[in-house]
């Protein structure tokens, strides 16, 4: 075991190294202009020109010009898509500035004409300024796979909540609960992202027994009170409604800034089985709606995609592992599905309904893939 | 209630303590039972017939509590072991249906008992490997001595049910489904159960660390069904020691069999080589059979009985524990001097044609029942030979005519077959059943 652990343990620090010692920042372009050491993005319809694709390290600044017909977006990204700085909305004929402190590695920058798609793609190199971080490109494939997930669960979340808010601005109780789970799914499926920024999950997903002193109860939860216990929709509710969409705009902004690596893609899917383990199966995350399996089965979809992303990696390293996993997450899938009459709806069985016994079937298949998910990190970076 | 430390008398009761065959290493908590090789010698010495079947072993003692209790055997430890104070008792389900599966778990569990029993962690340790992936062990039982850990396991009737693991052929008659006694309120969901494990430990932090390790080595073939904890012994089987009381405050386990007496374990405990001839049971030479009940006492209404009344459904004394009309504990009852429906007198073996069965009991608390009583009693654990001539024909009995019955309950129940000792290295819980 000891020579593997050290391999890890040098991966581990150049890649946290890598991580953290970079932080971005966009200015506007009226602060200053590209002086003559930035690069120069000219952004196309069809193309992201650059002027060099090899730049030392330190400060950079990217010089924007969008000369296409279409209002674009640039970004300066790390090899797994994180973004380490951006600026959006760049209509034609403008010019935007771009900077960011950078260390020596790969990067890319990305045009995204339209602000649509993964963008046009320039590789460039960053050199001196400190040792270049070793990056294994099938790993970065992998987080780059994930990160592109959890922004389509975010993108595809907004538009479910909007219906769930509309209907309460409406007043409409019958549709605000039935759009009340369909909300939640894409939130469930990529929790551990949002739970990574710390402020937006107090904000939309906190339960009543999870309040600080002094906190304010806001979010899904604070509804779905509202709305099935106390089975009517007042003013106040409006306005949480609003502020859900809110603050669910910010989460679907940051997704693509949060630190993601592979180790915290396996914890990540881990973690997800943690929620059911706790909120799930105890029913006491929807408590009032008592949807807790649609939450459920979000939360295990999450996991497994983050799995079978890494699963490419992590079967060369431990295959007993990944054939267990797969064993698991269907056997889990299996038993989860006894509680849904069509296989292709989100509409389970009221948790209220699932038996003392049948419960405690959900959490030895939870517990049975758990265990070996633990172990997904480590069979990932070994 | 007292609790007496009786461990550091016992010396002679079969197990030798010890690290197994072919340990690395002794580990750093084994190390510390390894104070006196003189005593170590007489444990041997004195440990008659049980302990010269356990060979090729390092003899080392048992006498401090913080020693091990050798894994190897031709019987399990943990049935003829000197009791130890403390209990964790698990029953699982099999949740795989894959019989290579459930033999594999079968193999890395008792890698991880011999581990565990030695005082050792399982797998690689607690601390020290992968920063990335959880510990094997769960690290609580770090530098605490082995404290006599056994682990014993145990077959229940389902795991033998046609259409699972092909292991009906070999069912023992003698694993019966239990019939309902008059008065029993079975809790289903505390009864039961594929397979069971039995940790009984001088330190209740040892007992709970090996059942947590087995029930999560087991996730994904297992499943706890059940557990319970034990806190006071209230059966030995040391005579020489101070026999425990139980949570009624008499002493219980006075006439239990001896560790030691090896006549007794043969007829009563242990299953012999043509018990299991005719059944395709062959298997069980060397085993014996568990019954588990948990038995709830009405703790509340106990205390306010009169002492007189106390003593009368007992039939001994709350003092000393001397039969009615006897001066002393160990004084041979005369059975007709107490009422009908004396405990003492319906359970004895004279009542019940010489029927003997070893008990290895410990009181319960499992804190309150809601309506702010106790929910305390006796987790009776009992082994013997058969129990259609042991504990069902006395159970009839007492279930029937017992005084005690006003102030117990039976709430849970289990049976399981208990195969023989793991011989050696190569040897593992149910090699012969699955073989």
């Amino acid at each position: 075991m000891r020579p593997v652990r050290l391999s890890v343990v040098v991966t581990a620090a150049t890649a946290v190294a890598a991580l953290t010692a970079v932080t971005g920042c966009a200015e506007k372009s009226d602060a200053k202009s590209g002086g003559s050491g930035a690069v120069q993005v000219t952004a196309t319809d069809t193309a992201c020109k650059v002027s060099k694709t090899e730049l030392p390290a330190g400060h950079v600044q990217l010089a924007v010009e969008n000369k296409g017909s279409k209002v674009t977006e640039v970004y300066l990204l790390f090899p797994d898509d994180r973004i380490v700085a951006e600026r959006e909305n760049i209509g034609p004929g403008l010019k935007q500035t771009v900077t960011a402190e950078v260390k020596a590695g790969s990067y890319e920058i990305a045009c995204k004409p339209g602000m649509k798609g993964d963008g046009i793609r320039q590789k460039i190199t960053v050199t001196g300024g400190g040792t270049t971080a070793k990056r294994d490109p099938k790993l970065d494939a992998a987080v780059a796979a994930y990160r592109k997930y959890a922004q389509e669960q975010a993108d595809e979340t907004i538009p479910k909540v909007k219906a769930f808010t509309d209907a309460v601005r409406a007043g409409d109780l019958e549709a605000a609960k039935k759009a009340f789970a369909p909300s939640r799914l894409g939130w469930e499926r990529t929790e551990p992202v949002a739970e990574s920024f710390g402020d937006i999950d107090p904000k939309t997903d906190v339960r009543e027994d999870g309040l600080e002193a002094g906190q304010k109860w806001t979010g899904w939860h604070r509804l779905e009170k509202s709305l099935w216990q106390d089975k009517k929709i007042v003013a106040a509710d409006k306005t949480l409604a609003t502020q859900l969409d809110t603050d669910l705009a910010d989460w679907q902004k940051r997704v693509g800034t949060a630190e993601i690596t592979p180790t915290s893609m396996a914890n990540g899917a881990k973690e997800l089985l943690d929620e059911v383990a706790t909120g799930k199966v105890t029913g006491e995350e929807d408590r009032y709606s008592h949807t807790d399996l649609s939450d459920f089965k979000g939360n295990v979809e999450g996991a497994q995609q983050a799995y079978e992303l890494l699963k490419p990696i992590a079967s060369k390293n431990d295959p007993a592992l990944t054939a267990e996993l797969d064993k698991q997450f269907a056997g889990l899938s299996k038993v989860l599905d006894k509680y849904r009459s069509d296989k292709t709806s989100y509409d389970f069985v009221s948790y209220d309904k699932v038996t003392k016994e049948q419960r405690k079937e959900l959490s030895d298949a939870v517990n049975a893939l758990a265990e070996p998910l633990s172990k997904l990190a480590a069979a990932t970076v070994k | 209630m007292t609790t007496e430390e009786t461990s550091s008398e016992v010396t002679t009761t079969g197990p030798t303590a010890g690290s197994p065959a072919g340990s690395p290493a002794p580990s750093r908590r084994s190390l510390i039972g390894w104070g006196g090789a003189g005593l170590a010698l007489g444990a041997v010495a004195a440990g008659g017939t049980v302990a010269a079947l356990r060979t090729g072993e390092d003899a080392v003692p048992i006498a401090d509590s913080g020693a091990a209790v050798a894994f190897h055997g031709a019987h399990q430890a943990g049935i003829a072991t000197a009791v130890q104070d403390r209990l964790h008792f698990a029953a699982f389900d099999v949740t795989t249906t894959d019989r290579a599966e459930l033999v594999q778990l079968l193999k890395d569990w008792t890698a991880a008992a011999a581990l565990m029993t030695a005082g050792r962690p399982v797998g690689e340790g607690a601390y020290g490997g992968l920063a990335e992936a959880p510990p094997d062990d769960t690290g609580e039982a770090l530098g605490l001595k082995p404290s006599r850990l056994t682990l014993t396991i145990g077959f229940g009737a389902s795991l033998f049910a046609k259409g699972r693991f092909g292991l009906d052929a070999k069912r023992p008659d003698a694993l019966v489904d239990i019939e309902k006694f008059p008065g029993d309120n079975l809790d289903a969901s505390r009864s039961g159960g594929d397979l069971c494990v039995q940790a009984c430990a001088d330190d209740p932090q040892v007992a709970v660390h090996a059942i947590r390790n087995l029930a999560r080595i087991g996730m994904g073939k297992t499943a706890i069904r059940w557990s319970q904890l034990g806190f006071g012994k209230t059966s030995s089987t040391t005579p020489d020691a101070q026999t425990p009381r139980n949570m009624m405050g008499f002493k219980d386990g006075t006439r239990n069999i001896a560790g030691t007496d090896a006549p007794d374990l043969a007829k009563h405990v242990w299953v012999g080589e043509k018990d299991g001839a005719k059944d395709g049971s062959a298997w069980m030479t060397g085993g014996s059979y568990l019954m588990a009940r948990r038995i709830r006492m009405h703790i509340e209404t106990w205390d306010r009985t009169s002492l007189q009344e106390q003593e009368d459904v007992f039939g001994r004394d709350k003092g000393e524990g001397a039969p009615v009309g006897k001066a002393k504990e160990r004084d041979e009852p005369f059975l007709k001097a107490m009422k009908p429906t004396a405990h003492v007198r319906l359970a004895h073996p004279d009542s019940n044609h010489g029927v003997k069965i070893l008990r290895r009991g410990y009181s319960f608390t499992d804190g309150t029942d809601g309506l702010g009583r106790l929910d305390a009693g006796l987790f009776f654990l009992a082994y013997q030979r058969d129990v259609r001539k042991g504990f069902i024909p006395l159970q009839r009995s007492l279930a029937r005519n017992d005084a005690l019955n006003e102030y117990i309950q039976h709430v849970g129940s289990a049976l399981f077959a208990v195969p023989p000792g793991v011989r050696d290295k190569g040897d593992w819980w149910g090699r012969a059943l699955f073989s």
